[in-house]
């Protein structure tokens, strides 16, 4: 058996982080916004279940658990404001809102 | 061992540069569902089989379901029959299907030959974290449990209808 190298399990993580940032950054859509947030956190907790393997501790894995939590709780309050923003607007373009009440 | 980890590690790059690109939000779900489930195989492959399936359950199930039904509500109205219609066509499908049937044959494989991280991984099974959960790490519990708390208050109070006072003699809306 070969040893899996702890370092492209890391850049793995990094790519996928990238990717949803470069999603969050590109797209306008506001529900492709919320997707793209979700590929981050996971990549975050990718990174720290492998250290959680790497160093027998099962710390990283309480860490992605909390992660895991956070996003469920974001990605309720997130699709509710979508909601409301659909109902105003009539739009899903983030740029239908840029500006504030004023 | 290793070679299956870089071909869950490939499709998880491709069906999320998959998802980010499509115009179509379902397909885009579909795509990051594959992409959710590809890297609950590499935490397996690490060593993490409760992280692994909290992955699936939480990830994969609840929250996707959650933005799926998020954009089912947002497409309401006369062209949503049509819209499902091209949605179940069979090339829509086809990309996710072929990768997570990818996916499936090499956990399969994991299942039957082997279970065990490579060697300089150890496996960290569930007993552990729970331990781990409910004894050093219960003041964090707790803290999430405040979190998910206030996560079901603020989607109640954003996602309920914006109330109409009607007046004897005025129609206005309610501002708050």
């Amino acid at each position: 058996m070969i040893d899996l190298p702890t370092s492209h399990v890391i850049i793995l993580a990094m790519v996928l982080f990238i990717l949803g940032l470069i999603g969050l950054l590109a797209r306008r859509n506001i529900l492709f916004m919320l997707m793209s947030v979700e590929i981050m956190l996971n990549a975050a907790g990718l990174v720290f279940v492998v250290g959680s393997s790497k160093w027998a501790e099962a710390d990283g894995q309480l860490m992605f658990i909390f992660i895991l939590s956070m996003a469920a709780a974001e990605v309720a309050v997130g699709l509710a404001l979508i909601l409301q923003f659909y109902k105003k607007f009539n739009t899903l373009d983030a740029d239908a809102a840029s500006n504030l009440k004023g | 061992m290793i070679a299956l980890f870089y071909i869950a590690a490939f499709v998880a790059v491709i069906s999320t540069l998959m998802a980010i690109t499509r115009f179509n939000a379902v397909h885009a779900l579909i795509y990051l569902v594959v992409s959710l489930l590809s890297v609950a195989v590499i935490f397996y492959l690490l060593g993490a089989p409760f992280a692994a399936a909290l992955e699936v359950i939480i990830y994969a199930g609840a929250i996707m379901v959650l933005l799926i039904f998020m954009v089912m509500m947002l497409h309401l109205g006369e062209t949503s029959i049509q819209q499902e219609k091209q949605w179940l066509n069979w090339s829509v499908w086809l990309g996710p299907g072929f990768l997570s049937l990818i996916l499936l044959v090499e956990m399969s494989y994991l299942l039957v030959v082997s279970n065990e991280p490579g060697e300089g991984l150890t496996v960290v099974d569930a007993t552990q974290v729970g331990i781990a959960l409910y004894g050093p790490y219960i003041i964090t519990v707790e803290l999430a449990a405040i979190l998910l708390l206030a996560g079901i208050v603020g989607a109640y109070y954003l996602g309920q209808e914006k109330r109409r006072v009607l007046h004897r003699f005025l129609n206005q809306e309610d501002n708050d």
